[in-house]
C-alpha cells in the first residue's frame, strides 16, 4: 500500500470517528454525574443546524463551532430543566429532546439546505506533516479532530485527577450520600448535563463543518444514539471511549469502500452495518458482571432533597 | 432560581385530568410563539391546525384513520412503560408487521393460484403475520436485555434503522412490482387482501374499529387481571413484585411480545388498509409519536384514545399548513415534541408540589 493510500484510509476512520468521540465523551461525563441523557441525538442535529447557519453567515468556522456548541448547551439546560429541576423521567425527557430538536433544526435550518460552504482547514506544519505514512495522519488533520483527543484527555484527567471531578463521579454513584457531604448534586448534574450538551453540540458542528460541506435535515442519522451506545461500550472509561469510536469509525469506512467495489452486496445492507455493530458492541459489552460494576449506580435516578 | 419538589400525599382528581389539557394548552402557547417569529400569523395557524380539520366529514375521517396505528402502537407501548421498560423500537416493529403481512398479499397475488384454494383465508393471515413479525422484532432487544443485559433502550432504537434500510432494499428489489415501471414500491394488493372499508366511498377502514376493541381489551387487562397487576407493580414496586415471585424475565419478553404485536398489527392494518402497497417509507413516524401518545394518554388505554385524535389532529393539520402556511412537517415534529416535554412536566405538577424560589439560594 502507498503512503498516500494508507494515510487517506486511516484520515477516512479518524474523521468518521471524531463526531462519535466529541458527542460520547460529553455524554461520558453526564453520564458519571448520574445524568442519562438519551437526547444527544436531538442536541448533536441542532448543533449541526446551528453550526453551518452560524459558520455560512459570519464566513468563520470558528463562530459556526461556537453557535453549535451554544446550540448544544441550550438544548441541554432545556433537559437539565425537565430533568433535574422537575425530576421527570430522563428515558422520556431524552426522547423528547430528540424529537423536538429533529423537528427545530429542519425549521431554523431550512433556508440553509443546498448550500455549500469550504470546509474547515487543516493543520499544516511545515516538515512534520509532509512525512511520510503518518505526517498527514498526526499533523494535517482539520483542528476539531486535535479538540476532541484534547478533550478525551482533559475529562480523563479531571474525571480521576481532580477534586470537583471525584465530587462528579460521587454525586453519580451515590446522590444522597454526595448531598450528606454537603455537595450541591443538582448544581453538579446540571453543569455536567451542560458540558454533555456543549460536546454533542460541537460534534454536530463538525458533521456540517468538517465532515461535509453542507447541512441536510436529518443528517445525524443516529450518530447521537451511536454516541449513547459507545459510553456502555467504553465501560464509562474516557480512554476506552477513542478506541470504540475509531473501531465505529473503521466500520463506517469499510462500509463505503465495500460499497465503492459493490460486491453484489445490497447497499441498504452495508449501510446498516453501524447499527448491527452497534448492538452487537452493546451485547458483547453488557454480558458479564462488568457492566453492573463500571456504570454509575445512581444513573438515571431523579434526586429530590430530602427535607 | 431554584426549582423544589414536595411530594403530594394525594393526588387530586382534578389535578390529574386537568394535567395534561394544561399540558396540551401550554405546548399550543409555545407553538404559537414559534409561529409567531418566524413571521407568520399564529391565530391562522392555530385554525389551520386545530379547528379546520374538525369541520369537515372527509378530515374526521382522516382523523380516525391516522389515530388508528396511533392507538395500537401506544397501547403497547403503554404495558412496556408501564413496567419500566423502554421499548423505543416501536416504528421498527411497525415496518416489519407491515413488512411480514404485505409478504403474504405480495406472495398470494395471483389470480389462478386464488381460484385454486380461495383467498378468504388471506386477510386473516396477513393480521396474523403483521402481529407475529413485530411481536418477534421486539423480541430481539427484549431477549438480548434478559440474556446479556443489554440496554433494550439503545438496541430497540437501532433495530429500527435496520428495519428501515431492510424495507427499503426489499421494495427496490426482491419484492418490487416487476411490471412497475422500476418504481421502488410492490404491486397493488388484490382487494381481498386490503381491510375492507366500513362504508362505499369512505375513508374509515376496519382498522379504526380493530384499534378501538384493542383499547379496550389493554384497559380490561391492565386494570382487571393479574398480568395487569404485575405489569403496574413491576413498575411501580420493582422490589415487592420480586417478593411477590414475580418472573422478571418472562415479564420483560411479555410486555415487549405484546407492544411489538400491536405495532406490528398496526403496521399490517396501515398497509393493507390505508397504502394499499408496499413503499419504502410506510410510515410518517407513527412509532415515534406513539411515544408521545402514550404519555399524553398517562399510560392509560382510554387516554391513548383521545390523545390518539389529537396527535392525529397534528398530522392532519400538518399537512394542511404546509400547503396554506407554507410551514413544513419539521414544524409539526418540533411541535409534538414540545407536547411531550410539557405533558411531563404536567405529570410532574400532579406527583410534587413546585416552588419555584427566585433570587438568591435558601
Amino acid at each position: 500500500m502507498t503512503s498516500e493510500l494508507f494515510q487517506l484510509v486511516l484520515m477516512t476512520v479518524v474523521t468518521a470517528a471524531t463526531p462519535l468521540i466529541l458527542a460520547s465523551i460529553g455524554e461520558l461525563v453526564t453520564e458519571r454525574a448520574g445524568v442519562l441523557n438519551l437526547g444527544v441525538e436531538g442536541m448533536m442535529i441542532m448543533g449541526a443546524a446551528m453550526g453551518f447557519a452560524g459558520a455560512y453567515s459570519s464566513g468563520s468556522t470558528a463562530i459556526g463551532a461556537l453557535c453549535g456548541i451554544l446550540a448544544g448547551m441550550a438544548m441541554a439546560a432545556l433537559f437539565g430543566l425537565l430533568t433535574i429541576g422537575f425530576a421527570i423521567n430522563q428515558v422520556a425527557a431524552g426522547l423528547a429532546l430528540t424529537i423536538f430538536g429533529t423537528g427545530l433544526s429542519g425549521l431554523l435550518g431550512a433556508g440553509f439546505v443546498g448550500l455549500k460552504r469550504d470546509r474547515s482547514d487543516q493543520l499544516h506544519i511545515p516538515g512534520l506533516s509532509d512525512l511520510p505514512y503518518v505526517g498527514q495522519l498526526v499533523f494535517g488533520e482539520d483542528l476539531f479532530v486535535y479538540v476532541a483527543f484534547g478533550l478525551v484527555a482533559g475529562v480523563a484527567w479531571f474525571l480521576s485527577r481532580s477534586r470537583t471531578g471525584l465530587a462528579l463521579r460521587a454525586t453519580g454513584d451515590n446522590h444522597q450520600s454526595a448531598h450528606a457531604l454537603g455537595l450541591s448534586v443538582r448544581r453538579m448534574r446540571f453543569l455536567a448535563t451542560l458540558f454533555g450538551g456543549a460536546c454533542a453540540g460541537l460534534a454536530g458542528a463538525y458533521l456540517t463543518l468538517a465532515y461535509t460541506p453542507f447541512w441536510s435535515p436529518g443528517m445525524t442519522a443516529g450518530r447521537g444514539w451511536i454516541a449513547l451506545a459507545l459510553v456502555v461500550f467504553a465501560s464509562w472509561k474516557p480512554w476506552r471511549v477513542v478506541l470504540g469510536a475509531l473501531l465505529f469509525g473503521g466500520a463506517t469506512v469499510l462500509q463505503l469502500h465495500a460499497q465503492a467495489a459493490a460486491f453484489g452486496l445490497p447497499g441498504q445492507l452495508l449501510s446498516a452495518v453501524p447499527y448491527l455493530a452497534t448492538i452487537v458492541a452493546l451485547v458483547l459489552l453488557s454480558s458479564g458482571a462488568r457492566k453492573n460494576a463500571a456504570a454509575p449506580a445512581a444513573l438515571g435516578q431523579a434526586f429530590i432533597a430530602p427535607r | 432560581m431554584r426549582i423544589d419538589l414536595e411530594p403530594r400525599a394525594t393526588r387530586p382528581l382534578a389535578l390529574e385530568i386537568g394535567a395534561p389539557i394544561l399540558a396540551l394548552a401550554g405546548a399550543i402557547l409555545i407553538g404559537g410563539l414559534v409561529v409567531f417569529l418566524l413571521g407568520k400569523s399564529p391565530a391562522l395557524a392555530f385554525e389551520v391546525y386545530f379547528i379546520n380539520p374538525l369541520l369537515e366529514g372527509w378530515s374526521l375521517q382522516e382523523l380516525a384513520v391516522k389515530a388508528c396505528p396511533l392507538v395500537m402502537i401506544a397501547v403497547g407501548l403503554s404495558f412496556c412503560y408501564r413496567a419500566n421498560l423502554w421499548n423505543i423500537g416501536a416504528e421498527g416493529q411497525f415496518i416489519m408487521g407491515g413488512l411480514l403481512g404485505g409478504w403474504l398479499a405480495i406472495a398470494t397475488h395471483d389470480e389462478a393460484f386464488q381460484e385454486l384454494i380461495g383467498g378468504w383465508w388471506i386477510l386473516p393471515t396477513m393480521l396474523v403475520l403483521g402481529a407475529v413479525g413485530g411481536a418477534i422484532y421486539a423480541l430481539v432487544p427484549a431477549l438480548l436485555r434478559v440474556w446479556l443485559g443489554a440496554s433494550e433502550i439503545l438496541t430497540s432504537l437501532m433495530l429500527v434503522y435496520v428495519a428501515e434500510l431492510g424495507l427499503d432494499w426489499l421494495v427496490r428489489g426482491p419484492l418490487k412490482d416487476p411490471n412497475g415501471f422500476n418504481f421502488p414500491q410492490s404491486v397493488v394488493f388484490d382487494d381481498i387482501a386490503r381491510l375492507p372499508f366500513l362504508a362505499e366511498g369512505e375513508r374509515l377502514h376496519a382498522g379504526v374499529p380493530l384499534a378501538l376493541l384493542v383499547a379496550l381489551l389493554g384497559a380490561f387487562v391492565l386494570a382487571r387481571t393479574i398480568f395487569g397487576f404485575e405489569v403496574r407493580l413491576a413498575g411501580e414496586a420493582p422490589r415487592a413484585a420480586r417478593f411477590a415471585g414475580f418472573d422478571d424475565s418472562r415479564l420483560t419478553l411479555t410486555v415487549f411480545a405484546i407492544s411489538g404485536a400491536l405495532a406490528g398489527l398496526a403496521g399490517i392494518c396501515e398497509v393493507a388498509g390505508q397504502i394499499g402497497q408496499l413503499t419504502p417509507k410506510i410510515s410518517p413516524g407513527y412509532g415515534f409519536t406513539a411515544i408521545i401518545v402514550a404519555f399524553l394518554g398517562r399510560l392509560s388505554p382510554i387516554g391513548i384514545l383521545v390523545a390518539a385524535l389529537v396527535l392525529a389532529l397534528t398530522y392532519i393539520g400538518g399537512e394542511a399548513a404546509q400547503v396554506e402556511l407554507s410551514l413544513n412537517n419539521d414544524m409539526t415534529r418540533a411541535f409534538q415534541g414540545v407536547l411531550l416535554m410539557c405533558v411531563l412536566i404536567a405529570d410532574t405538577a400532579t406527583r410534587y408540589r413546585i416552588r419555584l424560589t427566585f433570587g438568591a439560594a435558601r
